[in-house]
């Protein structure tokens, strides 16, 4: 990517920020709505950029980084282009979720404490429920849900994932 | 009770609508629930419409307001989630009356030419029941269904949740009209009171009085809040709610404002749910743009607007003071009570905060007077409950039954019996059911014949909870589920008040030693005591009811502890330091079909000797156990 | 006759009296309640869950957060609570540093004196302590992560009394911290080191630095004269550690103490205040005389307020007076008139003894150096100085005492009630009435709105009026200095102080241990005043003998180089701000900056910089701008800032901006073809 269109996306993620938080009118009840704006802008939560709000905000950076780590949708660090969700809910817990968690972190060759490939394609997190408890064991991949899967089966849908990223390239 | 025609203008639009509908010879209703939409049904839909066009029917994928009420053969459209998940994608067709179940997109064109042209049933598509062997036409016939009572869920299968039109056709926002026009606020309230109607969100707490408490409360703003961060793993009802009847949700919350004297609301919704969020968006962006939101509601003086909010990932702010936190902008960390929301909520004000099944059943009740609950149900606690049926059952999904209904008749008349290790049906295969999510108990055989409100289960120290129902067979170690439900409030506790953040962690530990065989008799001890002072110091409710899944297993399995403790022994397997699948040696043949069937490796032989599994590889699975065919695996 | 209201408490008929809370009732009653998590001047949090108790009909409640209602029945000391609070306990030193005897906290912990007091004689629970990385960036206070049992107080100390939230509530669960956002140090936060937090934390985990070592090492150098000066605060509540009631006067038992340490001349910091009044009168005085009430003069002494102006308050900067604080005015005086009488090859260390966690952050500032040698080398807490007089093993109270040397050891009765909320507005004052030859009137405060952190009095001098407020608390600071903004300001002075009662209430001091011995040590400072001989600045003779000899007069060049300084603006984030363009720093590209802190934001920054971002890209110069934005240039009333190279704009408009980089470039160009050409 050449210096060009570098700057114009940096700038246009910026000045996507100012409109968000024009938007909400700076309203700093709403830093709830405006944290998840800014996520998809960015696909995380800069240091910088938080410390921008809080200061547009007129709150305290602490106040802005209390929320932005305690709820599990923040993420402090950039995620991989597609994000693993395995639910491990009652249903699918009973129906073998945790057996597919586990088959997924070592087909994606995640060490203990790794959340994201190293090549940034794949974020592998675990959440309590998806709320699609027929059809357990449930994955989502970005926004598309998987059901009554198999260890082998999700392996599989990640590995043509993987296949159509190679295509890509 | 409120007359029909009391609403000049939206009857108009309600009349032609009904007329354009009522003109739909066939209509054909796609499942389009999030369960659904992951097995593939919005390709059927697709293919549905391609063959439709193939063979010359002429179709209509949107009936508008504008439509000509004579000229709609065929209308394809969406529902929300009909309830019976694992067996999607779902294809309703009317009026005939057909249900076909686990559609494809290569059956759509048989569907189109034998169905719809020439009104043939293909049998391989209908339900048949594993039970009886007959095979069902549509929900007439299926036992999962008619064994409920399909009120607040009765829309979902049907209406297409993102057509307003449709709603206001079937009479949707009369009530609210009625209401807002033609009821005094004390009114709404007592007729709620009167009615029964108690909160559907798991505290049972009468929602009329919650209402009287928030009219009479001291300040001129208030709000309405609906609770839609369902966050109890295996409960998925108010998401299907918010899937497939938004309208019904804005409608209770409309009542609820003109009955306390709000005029601003919100809806909190789990942003693990972007289907609901969706639909909950375009329901309030409807409503609005059809007056029915926004400064003159029914060109009233009366105004009320609504605010959807995604949550950001805490289960925690499924409680009243946390959710409050949470639209405020900060932590999702509760407060103490008192003050409660009804005198100081939202920004210090009178608020209201209900669950969505409830704001969804408050229309019926508008509509259809003080004893519209009253027909069915315990006098108690009068009307229906949805409940999430999950596990090990033969009929996995959403359901609605009559307060009073046994387990008995849930798991085995609407659920089809409990599946056992092959997933076969099982008649023994009943160890325990989980009711009310990580806050609630697990129930056991004697409890089968126990009616289903919320006073019988507090009396036995459960709960309704929102409503899931985790049904587990002898494969379940109790020990392991507690653990389990410890570990996800450990992960949610918000970490605010010690006795929560410290006691849910040190009993994870304990729970923890026992299942890894390093438990004894102290560990017993000191995990009930623990459990004990959780259960009544926590600020919250959340850490409240951590400890619930420990007392209830404690109680009904304490032989299954004591295996752990004493014999180091998991009687039901899964503990995998207790316990791991070995292979039989004198048994095997070496035919390494579970080699294949072991999704790390973990299994070797050479061809035609015993083969061996790898105890440090092994994840504990099971895929070789259910795979070996001479049960050589155990 | 009416009935009073009343609840029944362990069986006591207590009268209720419109108390806040069903805890404060039954403290009422002689009952400590335990709790780690409840503070009466903070909002009530409910997290400790060890202020449970038992109400008939009702069960368990916080007795924090139930609200007291005639005819309730309630039990503070069942089996069941008792079991409550014992568990709780064990399960926070389950998770905590055991480490006490070498705690700092060790002797007033709040954990360790509830769980004797509660008969915790073994902990059942799995210890999972993990010991934390101790943060020790701040100078004047120190983080240990491991000791912190979460009860949120600093974390609401620092937010809802002095507005600032440097500190907050990171992680969830069990890995929720107390930290600076972020995970940076506290020093390198907006921390303003006032410590209030470590008056209020329970336990060790915020105490205030400890700068001992290098003092004695100072002391045992036997090429150093070692002197001290001694704030006012510190000699009215130093006994306390000595087991001596608050406001009991100990100054010469420390000047004594302190010989015995080795410390070869002490002096006095009241007598720098003298000087402080001097020369800030001087600047009310024209204030005063001109009336009109609407350019009100701020104090400067307090440096945690000073530190909260330069990050959030620059646009007022004018207002602040420009007085060095008494220690400071002490420290460059020290070193100009003790300097020169050393004999040859020695050297001076200056070693304050102060109230307050700030002044050490105070001290470090390089506005406060010269050729490297700090105008004071170290500044000692009250609680440190202690510290060192007990390992010496020197009993204070049994001490002779003695008398400040000279001649920077001489305070008037002004100086010395600097110590005290209210005293610097009164010593100003009593300055100012003998200036104007009129009779010293009597200053009476009154509470503005009810809050006892704002008040406010009237004085008449002559035919002026002088009206001024006293504020404690920077959170009600700002509802000051936000009438000065919007100039519906009726004040000529505003003296602000961080901590509650002044600078007796500072966090150097030993934590009180009662309500009232913050009055009791401002009481104390009010003694001394009323018995010393001479009130006012103008009567301190070593004062006069300082401007005749050296200063000349108030204002002089001479004081403006040692007794006054200025202030700048504090980038409140990193220096580079938010990049806009992807060039590295050492890029050639024209820099151009653009503020975008409130005050900028708030005539219209963000807007700016839109247009500029676009003017960019419509022009192409994308290769030869490199856009920033950044968070504050220290010219807030006259924003939008721009800064395109070195020059800055101020209250730049688009058209502006556009001109200048446009010349810029162009002028680059031209200088760079003469570079090629030559």
């Amino acid at each position: 990517m050449n210096t060009a269109t570098a700057v114009h996306k940096q700038t246009r993620q910026f000045t996507a920020v100012c409109e968000i938080l024009k938007k909400h009118r700076n309203d700093r009840r709403q830093l709830i709505p405006i944290l998840q704006q800014v996520q998809e802008v960015y696909r995380y939560l800069p240091p910088t950029i938080m410390s921008f709000i809080a200061s547009t905000l007129r709150i305290p950076a602490s106040r802005v980084y209390g929320a932005a780590t305690f709820y599990r949708h923040f993420a402090l660090k950039p995620k991989g282009k597609h994000v693993i969700r395995v639910c491990d809910g009652t249903a699918c817990h009973v129906k073998g979720s945790g057996a597919i968690a586990e088959t997924l972190r070592s087909h994606l060759k995640l060490n203990s404490g790794e959340d994201t490939t190293s090549d940034m394609l794949f974020t592998l997190e675990t959440v309590s429920c998806l709320g699609a408890c027929g059809i357990a064991p449930v994955m989502v991949v970005n926004e598309t849900v998987h059901g009554q899967l198999s260890p082998a089966h999700a392996c599989t849908i990640i590995d043509s994932i993987k296949k159509s990223e190679v295509r890509h390239d | 009770m409120i007359n029909d025609t009391a609403c000049p203008v939206a009857t108009d639009r309600q009349g032609h609508y009904r007329s354009v509908l009522d003109s739909v010879k066939k209509r054909v209703i796609l499942c389009a629930g999030t369960g659904c939409i992951a097995n593939g049904s919005l390709k059927v839909m697709e293919a549905m419409e391609a063959a439709c066009r193939l063979h010359g029917t002429p179709v209509s994928v949107e009936l508008r307001y504008e439509d000509d009420v004579t000229a709609t053969p065929l209308y394809l459209s969406r529902s929300g989630c009909q309830g019976f998940c694992q067996m999607g994608p779902l294809v309703t067709i009317e009026p005939d009356g057909i249900l076909y179940t686990s559609v494809k997109p290569e059956d759509c064109d048989e569907i189109v030419l034998r169905t719809i042209i020439k009104g043939e049933r293909i049998e391989r598509l209908l339900f048949k029941d594993p039970a009886s062997g007959v095979i069902c036409r549509g929900v007439g016939e299926i036992p999962f269904y008619t064994r409920q009572a399909r009120s607040v869920l009765a829309p979902c299968g049907s209406i297409d949740p993102e057509c307003i039109e449709e709603y206001l056709a079937a009479g949707g926002y009369q009530a609210a009209r009625h209401a807002i026009e033609a009821m005094a606020p004390e009114e709404i309230c007592r007729l709620i009171l009167e009615s029964g109607l108690r909160g559907r969100g798991g505290g049972g707490f009468p929602t009329g009085k919650k209402w009287e408490l928030t009219r009479i409360a001291a300040g001129n703003i208030k709000y309405i809040i609906c609770n839609g961060d369902e966050g109890d793993p295996g409960a998925f009802m108010d998401r299907s709610v918010m899937e497939g009847n938004p309208h019904s949700v804005v409608e209770g919350m409309m009542i609820a404002a003109k009955a306390v004297g709000a005029n601003q609301g919100y809806v909190y919704v789990r942003m693990e749910y972007p289907l609901a969020v969706k639909h909950m968006r375009k329901a309030v962006e409807d409503a609005r743009s059809q007056g029915l939101l926004g400064d003159a509601v029914f060109g009233s003086e009366f105004s009320f607007d609504i605010i959807i909010m995604e949550g950001a990932g805490a289960f925690v702010c499924g409680e009243e003071t946390a959710l409050i936190a949470s639209i405020e902008g900060r932590r999702g960390m509760p407060d103490p009570k008192p003050p409660f929301p009804a005198q100081k909520g939202l920004m210090g004000c009178p608020t209201v905060i209900n669950n969505v099944e409830t704001f969804s059943t408050v229309p019926l009740i508008v509509r259809g007077g003080p004893g519209t609950l009253r027909k069915v149900g315990t006098p108690a606690s009068p009307g229906t409950k949805t409940f999430a049926l999950t596990g090990h059952v033969v009929n996995t999904g959403l359901i609605e039954v009559p307060f009073g209904t046994t387990l008995r008749t849930i798991i085995y008349d609407i659920g089809g019996g409990v599946t056992g290790a092959d997933g076969k049906i099982d008649p023994d295969g009943f160890k325990a059911v989980q009711i009310g999510g990580p806050s609630g108990a697990c129930l056991t055989r004697e409890h089968l014949d126990l009616p289903l409100d919320f006073d019988s289960l507090r009396s036995i120290g459960a709960m309704i909870g929102s409503g899931g129902l985790v049904v587990m067979n002898h494969t379940t170690c109790m020990v392991r589920i507690a653990r389990y439900f410890m570990q996800f409030a450990q992960n949610e506790s918000c970490g605010k008040c010690i006795t929560c953040r410290e006691g849910t962690r040190q009993m994870l530990a304990l729970l923890d030693d026992i299942v890894e065989g390093n438990g004894n008799a102290g560990t017993l001890e000191l995990l009930q005591i623990t459990a004990r002072v959780v259960a009544k110091a926590s600020l919250c409710g959340l850490g409240k009811s951590a400890p619930s899944p420990v007392i209830s297993t404690l109680r009904h399995f304490a032989d299954e502890y004591r295996a752990h403790i004493v014999d180091k022994r998991c009687p039901a397997g899964e503990c995998q330091a207790l316990s791991r699948p070995a292979i039989k040696a004198d048994q095997c043949i070496g035919c390494a079909l579970c080699v294949k069937s072991c999704p790390v490796g973990a299994i070797t032989g050479e061809r035609r000797q015993p083969h061996s599994i790898d105890a440090d590889r092994c994840i504990n699975c099971r895929a070789c156990v259910a795979v070996c065919k001479l049960h050589a695996i155990a | 006759m009416t009935a009073t209201a009343q609840i029944t408490v362990d069986g006591m008929r207590v009268a209720l009296n419109g108390e806040r809370n069903l805890l404060e009732v039954i403290r009422k009653a002689h009952i400590d309640i335990p709790t780690f998590c409840y503070h009466s001047e903070l909002s009530i949090y409910g997290a400790c869950r060890l202020c449970m108790v038992d109400v008939e009909g009702r069960g368990l409640v916080a007795s924090c957060a139930a609200i007291p209602e005639d005819g309730m029945v309630v039990h503070t000391t069942t089996d069941e609570i008792r079991e409550i609070r014992r568990v709780n306990l064990e399960m926070l030193l389950a998770n905590h540093d055991s480490d006490c005897p070498s705690c700092p906290k060790n002797e007033t912990c709040k954990l360790r004196a509830l769980a004797a007091r509660l008969g915790v004689r073994e902990i059942r629970y799995r210890n999972i302590a993990v010991k934390g990385q101790r943060d020790t960036t701040s100078p004047s206070l120190v983080r240990d992560p491991s000791k912190c049992i979460l009860c949120g107080d600093c974390v609401r100390y620092c937010e809802e009394v002095q507005g600032i939230g440097a500190i907050g509530f990171c992680g969830r669960g069990s890995h929720s911290t107390v930290s600076p956002p972020f995970e940076k140090g506290l020093g390198n936060v907006e921390c303003v080191n006032c410590g209030g937090c470590a008056t209020v934390c329970p336990t060790g985990a915020i105490t205030p630095a400890d700068d001992t070592a290098p003092v004695w090492k100072l002391l045992r150098d036997p090429s150093v004269t070692v002197v001290a000066q001694i704030a006012p605060a510190v000699r009215v509540a130093l006994g306390e550690v000595f087991g001596l009631e608050p406001g009991e006067v100990v100054t010469g038992r420390i000047i004594a103490a302190m010989k015995r340490l080795g410390f070869n001349q002490v002096f006095d910091t009241g007598f720098a205040a003298d000087l402080t009044v001097v020369e800030e009168a001087h600047e009310l005085l024209p204030i005063v005389t001109r009336g009109g009430h609407n350019f009100p003069l701020l104090s400067s002494c307090c440096p945690a307020w000073v530190k909260k102006a330069e990050y959030f308050d620059s646009d007022l900067h004018d207002h602040l007076s420009s007085c060095r604080s008494p220690q400071q005015m002490f420290g460059s005086l020290a070193r100009v008139q003790l300097g020169p009488t050393l004999p040859p090859g020695k050297k001076l260390a200056v070693i304050s003894i102060m109230p307050c966690t700030a002044k050490k952050f105070e001290a470090s500032r390089p506005e406060f150096s010269k050729d490297g040698v700090r105008d004071v080398d170290v500044v000692l807490t009250t609680q440190e100085l202690a510290g060192m007089i007990r390992e010496a093993g020197i009993q204070l109270e049994e001490l002779e005492p003695a008398s400040f040397d000279l001649p920077l050891g001489f305070a008037t009765g002004a100086g010395l009630i600097f110590g005290t909320s209210g005293g610097v507005s009164e010593a100003v004052v009593r300055y100012l009435a003998a200036e104007l030859k009129v009779p010293t009137p009597a200053v009476a405060f009154t509470e503005v709105d009810g809050n006892s952190g704002i008040r406010e009095a009237s004085v008449t001098l002559g035919e002026h009026t002088v009206s001024i407020a006293v504020v404690q608390g920077l959170k009600n600071a700002d509802l000051v200095l936000d009438t000065i903004r919007k100039k519906t300001c009726r004040y000529d002075f505003v003296e602000i102080m961080a901590c509650p009662g002044g600078c007796i209430g500072g966090a150097g001091q030993p934590v009180p241990q009662k309500k009232e011995t913050r009055m009791q040590r401002s009481a104390g400072l009010r003694q001394i005043d009323s018995v010393l001989p001479v009130h006012k600045a103008q009567d301190n003779p070593f004062v006069t003998d300082c401007y005749a000899r050296l200063l000349k007069h108030p204002g002089s060049q001479e004081a403006r180089s040692l007794l006054h300084t200025s202030y700048f603006s504090r980038k409140r984030e990193e220096e580079d701000g938010i990049e806009l363009g992807d060039q590295d720093r050492s890029s050639t590209a024209l820099r151009v900056r653009v503020c975008v802190g409130t005050s900028c934001y708030l005539r219209g920054a963000h807007n700016l910089l839109q247009k500029i971002l676009a003017g960019i890209e419509e022009h192409e110069l994308q290769d030869a701008v490199n856009v920033q934005a950044t968070f504050c240039m220290e010219t807030c009333e006259l924003g939008p800032s721009v800064a395109i190279g070195n020059r800055w704009l101020r209250s730049a408009t688009y058209e502006k901006v556009m001109e200048e980089i446009n010349g810029t470039l162009e002028e680059q160009k031209k200088h760079d073809a003469r570079v090629t050409a030559s």
